[in-house]
């Protein structure tokens, strides 16, 4: 027992039609982002500087559905929220609306420490950004082609689904995706939804844990949308005992307040990590659709999923390492 | 069994001489808005309606943060922030960075039902409300000369009524602002259950004084300043910041259901364990128990049971 551990995510919820090259090319993300945050602990880096690191560089790349690459919102643009929690004194920060930040996670960790407040969003989180000297670009670098795709399928199924709690099938053209992959999240097909929400949790030598969160939403969101991962409890939470990041369903893991579930279950009935874990997947989600990863203070690491696949990847000091996708 | 209804005009260091000109109306005004929910769960109203309700007319009354008489940001305007939440189904509703809504609870409760989304803010939420033909007014409207002055003497002292953990003050604060411990006083809620065990949350507040323009607080955070399922409603109020950490709301209920303990024991445990002088909460449980602890100077409250009994409260009394 003891020791550092870390996990990553790149989002539940997987296209089981994902081509292969894809699948591989998010474990090569996955495996590196990994190495980042074990060179990062083996400098003895504080759980709270990794977990920073590490989401910076999925932001960065423009795999997954945060920073770059993140999905758009109804009307083509980005707007991008994260949130980071410190265990040891449950500090907190969190940003949303963001448009400009090319780091969001790194605004939220700002929000924590320099600025009064745990929450910033929309022009106020802006200005701050500003005010820090942090690094801004254009709303455009954040698009991707791939993204603007996507929402023209979103926007083209929408129209079929007249609300999304119905499950549909797609009987007109729109969509051959749709067809393809009958199964949905948040109303959507999977293979345009997108829901690769980025996370990395982290426990150090000292036994600290950390935990961050950060997405650009759901794909076709109306615009000034919060989903869960910028809320403390639900998409991200860190204490004494464990660090929590979720992804998937936002409107499910916000009801379950997923993160601070697993803290809860462990402080309140005892529960180890994984049983922890094991337990509100199984009986917190009711119909949604989440993942989740977690390590405990005594080096523990564990990942939960009720999805089709979760893009993870998980490693500890005494030398276990995986990354997978089913 | 039968109904149950609280409700809480938020807490903070209200000081016990506080002059009856600033007392009395917010009484007045506690007492108002609890005949207004009583009647609604007389009437058999939902929960969800009556908390509704009830918030809207703590909202449009002038002495409470929340709708007309929010605190001001630090430019002067104001940005409301609302969250609902419905016991037995878990839907909840939340909006942030609202300027021009009347009644912000009412539009958290349409982001609940008319949207695939929980959470709208600021310009999207503004966008929204207006699709859905809500009453909308110049942003003059919510702002009231109490709280131009309470953001003057904020700036003056240069001081942020910040919501992390600050030093507690050792010099007595002289300035007015906090000496009424008006500007400490953040939030309005309600929570309900009718003889059914459906219960129901709603909180709303105007935030901080002095805030930063675009900063969020623990109201719309659900698990934090709002949360209900089937064991009981919460809706908590004081200093946001430690109240997102402490995940107060949900807390309340976690510990009821995996210590098994009553609603009052979960509060109390759940209020002793944040840092005293910030937070307090309101809840009622399926069974129609009630309980308002705070670990402030003072809580404005006021609760009632289908028995006849009924409270109106600010600091401590020995049914609290």
């Amino acid at each position: 027992m003891g020791g550092w551990a870390i996990a990553v995510h790149g989002g539940a919820g997987v296209d089981p039609n994902l081509p292969k090259e894809r699948q591989e090319e998010a474990k090569r993300l996955l495996t590196r982002c990994l190495d980042i945050g074990i060179s990062a602990l083996r400098s003895n880096l504080p759980a709270i500087d990794v977990v920073e690191l590490v989401v910076r560089e999925l932001e960065t790349d423009p795999l997954f559905n945060s920073g770059r690459g993140s999905a758009l919102t109804e009307n083509g643009t980005v707007e991008m929220e994260a949130s980071i929690m410190d265990g040891p004194k449950r500090r907190c920060g969190a940003v949303s609306g963001l448009s400009t930040v090319k780091n969001p996670v790194s605004l939220a960790r700002l929000v924590m420490e320099k600025s009064p407040h745990s929450y910033l969003a929309f022009s106020g989180a802006e200005e701050f950004a500003k005010k820090q000297g942090v690094e801004l670009v254009d709303n455009e670098y954040f698009i991707t082609e791939d993204n603007v795709g996507m929402l023209k399928l979103a926007k083209e199924a929408n129209s079929i689904l007249f609300d999304y709690r119905i499950p549909t099938i797609a009987t007109c053209g729109a969509g051959a995706a749709a067809m393809d992959s009958p199964l949905q999240m948040n109303g959507l097909p999977i293979s345009v939804y997108a829901p690769e929400t980025v996370g990395c949790v982290v426990v150090d030598k000292e036994g600290r844990c950390a935990a961050a969160t950060s997405t650009g939403g759901l794909m076709n969101k109306m615009t000034g949308r919060i989903g869960d991962s910028p809320l403390i409890g639900s998409g991200t939470y860190a204490c004494e005992l464990c660090g929590v990041s979720c992804t998937g369903e936002g409107e499910a893991i916000i009801r379950s307040t997923l993160a601070r579930e697993v803290a809860a279950v462990m402080e309140y009935k005892g529960l180890s990590l994984h049983e922890a874990v094991d337990f509100v997947i199984k009986n917190r989600l009711d119909e949604g659709k989440a993942g989740l990863i977690a390590v405990s203070k005594n080096g523990e690491v564990a990942c939960g999923f009720n999805t089709t696949g979760m893009f993870r990847g998980c490693a500890t000091e005494d030398g276990f390492m995986e990354v997978g996708v089913w | 069994m039968g109904w149950a209804i609280a409700i809480h005009g938020g807490a903070g260091d209200i000081p016990l001489s506080l002059p009856p000109e600033k007392r009395l109306p917010r009484e007045a005004g506690l007492r108002r808005c609890l005949d207004v929910g009583i009647a609604a769960l007389k009437s058999r109203n939902h929960p969800l309606d009556v908390v509704e309700l009830v918030v809207r007319e703590l909202e449009n009354h002038p002495n409470f943060n929340a709708g007309k008489g929010s605190v001001l940001t630090t430019t002067g305007t104001v940005e409301m922030e609302a969250c609902i939440m419905d016991g037995k189904t878990m839907k909840c509703g939340a909006v942030s960075g609202v300027s021009t809504v009347v009644n912000a609870i009412s539009l958290a409760r349409l982001v609940m039902e008319k949207t695939p989304h929980i959470y709208l803010a600021f310009d999207g939420a503004e966008a929204f409300a207006r699709e859905q033909g809500l009453e909308t007014v110049e942003m003059s409207h919510f702002i009231t000369p109490e709280n131009i002055e309470r953001l003057k003497q904020a700036q003056e002292a240069d001081r942020v009524q910040i919501d992390y953990t600050q030093p507690i003050q050792k010099e007595a604060p002289k300035d007015a602002a906090l000496a009424d411990g008006d500007s400490q006083i953040g939030t309005v809620g309600c929570v309900a259950v009718d003889n059914e065990g459906n219960l129901a949350t709603a909180t709303s507040t105007g935030g901080l004084v002095n805030k930063m323009v675009g900063r969020i607080g623990d109201t719309p955070v659900i698990g934090a300043g709002t949360y209900a399922n089937y064991l009981c409603a919460v809706s908590a109020t004081g200093r946001g910041e430690a109240i997102i950490r402490g995940t107060v709301a949900r807390d309340v209920a976690a510990v009821m259901e995996f210590k098994g303990i009553s609603l009052k024991e979960a509060a109390a445990y759940v209020i002793d364990r944040v840092p005293q002088g910030t937070a307090g909460l309101i809840a009622v449980s399926s069974t129609g128990e009630i309980a308002m602890p705070f670990n402030t100077t003072g809580m404005f409250r006021a609760c009632a049971t289908e028995d006849g009994y009924s409270e109106i409260a600010i600091w401590d009394s020995p049914s609290k």
